[in-house]
């Protein structure tokens, strides 16, 4: 059986795959994609450490359900707001979107 | 209901309707003279019913109607205010009665109720006449409603509930309070007019003249009260013992008893109140108010008051009189006598109407106060009471008889004066009631024999002082007394007889139902009054009728007073100076034609000037009293004392807090709270922001790289904080 550290390190390769899209690339998108693939490190990694020390009760398979829904939501929004600011200013780059800004 | 509850109730209505005409109906005339003379006539029935309840009781001066409260504890005594009633009161309620519910109904008349507005009428100012035209098409100038007729009814109202007060109190304090309530409303009644200058200044004068007097009598008043602990009249004038410890101890002026000191000073207050020398000059100047005030002034009430005082404090003064007269009885007497004398020449002189009764009621005043002086308790009561009928009288028919002229005034149109006695003649026609009533009031002024009250309480006067050896002040008030019938007749001449001797008093008229009845009633009273005392002995007529009057308010004192015994010198001299007097002024103002010289004048023009000028005492005041007064009042009390020393010190201490506030701003407030505070806050806080301003680029992936340094950071210290170790 493959041990659980492959599981992990996968995990933590996804993990620091996402952030450096999210701290490297100006697309707001491929900043969301970023995000998603962080999430789904820690979901590995939460299936992982179910499967392997308490296969007995579901709260892992659960909580990553839960994720699961939570990152839906995010997208849904994230990708709503994109495209509100891309009709208005009509680019998705991060460091334009600086209304805010005096 | 029972008799003390009754005379609790006699002040209230009156002050009553003051506070609703004042709040609530001002607005309509009728509802105000309503209101008042409703108030007016409850206050009489009670005072009707507490005096025919008086005269039921057999020997009232021992059981007399009497009913207190405690009102203001003093350390361990209470000090007692109430109502009582003794014979005195009771026929001093009698007389109040009904002359206040005769002055609030002849005021209706007086003031015109039912006539159009005045086309220039303005308040303060009398009522000038209203143009209207009849079904012929013809204007007339008739007399004016007053403009401030409900005001005029909410202060005699006052006026009524003060003297009611002072009526049926039952010690001293209640007294002068209801005492200065009239006071107060005399000045208002005085400035009624108040656009008028003179009516302004009259007020003051009689308010300032009056308040001479009230201040020695509040002194008195607490002289005695720390003397004896009390101000109640039956605990003091109906008590021997305190009398006699008041007779003997000496007061702090040497050859002065307690008593006398606190006599004389309480007796000042009867001064400035009953118009007497020195301090008379006000009350002929009070005539500036309209009619009705200068009869509620002048006869009902407030001169009434101040011998009411002075008879009620006649057991103190007289206190140790055992021995003849005491040093304030002295007092009196001369002071009495002598302004009945000085008042009456002064009114031979005046041409005004109401002037020459304004005199006339001072000296007659005096000698009420002169037959106080020598004893004549109960004559001086008796005096009092007829005299406030008559003048009563007397004043209304004057008011009448200028009401009558002001009529042919506004109808003819001339410019003159309607008071000027000089400028009527023949009214006896155009207005017989106020004639007749009028001459029924002047006979009795004069002591007509027989028939009118004033010749029954004068002559008693005249026996008093006759019978008791006094002959200085007989001779006196008997030449005042002739003094008094020539005026009254000169009057009376001048006014009702003859042709009129202008085309006013030819066009005068009769004045409306409700200023004759009261002269009618008034009337009867001026004849029938008398009746009650006459003297027991009066040859004829004595014994027909018993001299009630005299065991009735002789029962006030301790020692019932003795009647005089009858004695024919006085009666004769009371006849010839009365009939004399009348005679004499027949016959020599009979034939006065228009625009004729007064014939005094024309016999003696110095000293009919020195009369006409009231001995020059206005301009003595002047001299000696006002003058000095604006010059300390300029030179000392403003120039030195407010600008000099007040102000100096005013100055001092404002630069004074200049210097102190100068210091703290510049070395507190600048350098401290400024700079440091206010200034240095601000200063690091915007230093603050300029150097963090750096960090906030706007960048988002600088925050997220930012954010991941630390966590690393926090990381790596808790790894090694936790598992190094």
């Amino acid at each position: 059986m493959i041990p659980l550290s492959w599981y992990l390190m996968l995990a933590a390769g996804l993990f620091s795959v996402g952030l450096f899209g999210v701290l490297a690339r100006k697309n707001a998108v491929a900043i969301l994609m970023g995000v998603e693939l962080m999430l789904n490190a820690v979901n590995v990694n939460l299936v992982a450490f179910w499967r392997y020390r308490t296969p007995e009760v579901i709260a892992g398979q659960a909580f990553a359900i839960i994720v699961f829904a939570v990152a839906a939501a995010e997208v849904a929004v994230g990708l709503a707001l994109i495209i509100s600011i891309y009709r208005r200013r009509n680019t998705v780059v991060a460091d334009e979107i600086d209304m805010l800004k005096l | 209901m029972a008799t003390e509850t009754i005379i609790w109730l006699i002040p209230l209505p009156p002050l009553l309707a003051f506070f609703l005409i004042v709040l609530f109906t001002n607005r309509s005339k009728w509802l105000s003279h309503t209101v008042a003379i409703g108030a007016a006539l409850l206050s009489w029935l009670g005072s009707m019913i507490v005096f025919f309840r008086a005269l039921a009781v057999e020997h009232f001066g021992e059981h007399i109607f009497a009913s207190s409260i405690p009102w203001l504890a003093t350390g361990e005594t209470q000090f007692r205010i109430g109502v009582q009633i003794d014979p005195l009161s009771a026929a001093t309620l009698f007389f109040v009665a009904w002359t206040v519910l005769m002055i609030f109904l002849y005021s209706v008349g007086y003031h015109n109720f039912g006539q159009p507005k005045g086309d220039h009428d303005r308040p303060g100012l009398q009522p000038h006449g209203a143009t209207v035209s009849d079904a012929h098409g013809h204007t007339h100038t008739v007399p004016s409603i007053e403009p401030m007729y409900s005001r005029f009814f909410a202060f005699i109202g006052l006026f009524a509930f003060g003297m009611y007060t002072l009526v049926v109190s039952d010690n001293l304090l209640t007294l002068f309070v209801g005492w200065e309530i009239m006071g107060l409303c005399s000045y208002l009644l005085i400035g009624f007019w108040y656009a008028k200058p003179t009516a302004r200044a009259a007020m003051i004068k009689a308010f300032i003249t009056t308040r001479v007097g009230d201040m020695f009598m509040l002194l008195g008043l607490a002289y005695l009260y720390s003397q004896t602990g009390t101000l109640n009249y039956r605990e003091i004038f109906y008590n021997q013992e305190v009398l006699n410890h008041l007779a003997e101890t000496p007061s702090v002026i040497v050859g002065l008893s307690t008593a006398g000191l606190i006599g004389i000073l309480l007796f000042f207050g009867t001064i400035g109140k009953s118009a007497q020398w020195p301090l008379h000059v006000w009350l002929p100047d009070a005539m500036e108010g309209p009619t009705p005030v200068s009869a509620m002034i002048h006869a009902a009430t407030m001169v009434s008051a101040g011998v009411y005082f002075a008879i009620r404090i006649f057991p103190l003064v007289s206190a140790g009189s055992e021995h003849g007269m005491t040093s304030v009885m002295s007092v009196m007497a001369f002071i009495g006598a002598f302004t009945a004398l000085f008042a009456a020449t002064i009114a031979l002189a005046q041409n005004d109407i109401k002037r020459v009764l304004a005199y006339s009621t001072i000296s007659q005043l005096g000698y009420m106060i002169a037959a106080l002086g020598i004893g004549a308790y109960v004559a001086a009561a008796f005096h009092l009471i007829t005299h406030a009928f008559f003048k009563a009288l007397l004043f209304l028919g004057s008011g009448s008889v200028i009401h009558g002229m002001e009529h042919g005034v506004l109808h003819t149109g001339s410019h003159i004066d309607p008071q000027d006695m000089f400028n009527m003649g023949g009214l006896r026609k155009k207005m017989p009631v106020t004639f007749w009533t009028f001459l029924i009031g002047g006979f009795a002024l004069s002591g007509f024999p027989l028939v009118t009250a004033g010749f029954w309480s004068k002559d008693e006067i005249l026996a008093d002082a006759w019978g008791h050896g006094h002959f200085l002040v007989f001779a006196t008030l008997a030449l005042a007394a002739l003094l008094t019938a020539f005026y009254t007749m000169r009057q009376i001449t001048l006014t009702f007889f003859g042709e009129p001797r202008t085309e006013a008093a030819h066009h005068a008229q009769e004045t409306p139902w409700t200023m004759t009845l009261p002269l009618a009633i008034l009337a009867v009273f001026s004849v029938a009054a008398g009746w009650v005392g006459v003297p027991e002995h009066f040859p004829g007529l004595g014994g027909l009728l018993p001299n009630w009057f005299h065991g009735f308010v002789g029962g006030t004192l301790l020692e019932h007073p003795e009647a005089v015994a009858f004695n024919a010198v006085p009666l004769l001299t009371s006849l010839v100076v009365a009939l004399g007097g009348l005679y004499l002024g027949w016959l020599v103002y009979r034939g006065t034609t228009a625009g004729a010289q007064d014939p005094i004048q024309k016999a003696v023009p110095g000293l009919h000037r020195v009369l006409k000028n009231k001995y020059y005492f206005d301009e003595l005041y002047d001299r000696i009293f006002v003058q000095p007064a604006y010059w300390l009042a300029e030179s000392f009390t403003s120039a030195w004392m407010d600008r000099g020393v007040i102000d100096g010190f005013l100055h001092w201490v404002a630069m004074v807090s200049g210097i102190i506030g100068n210091a703290l701003r510049n070395y507190i407030d600048k350098p401290v709270i400024n700079g440091i505070i206010g200034d240095g806050t601000a200063n690091v806080v915007r230093k603050f922001g300029f150097t963090l301003r750096g960090i906030q680029t706007g960048r988002i992936q600088q925050y997220m790289i930012g954010a991941l340094v630390t966590l690393i950071f926090f990381s790596a210290l808790f790894y090694y904080l936790i598992f190094i170790p």
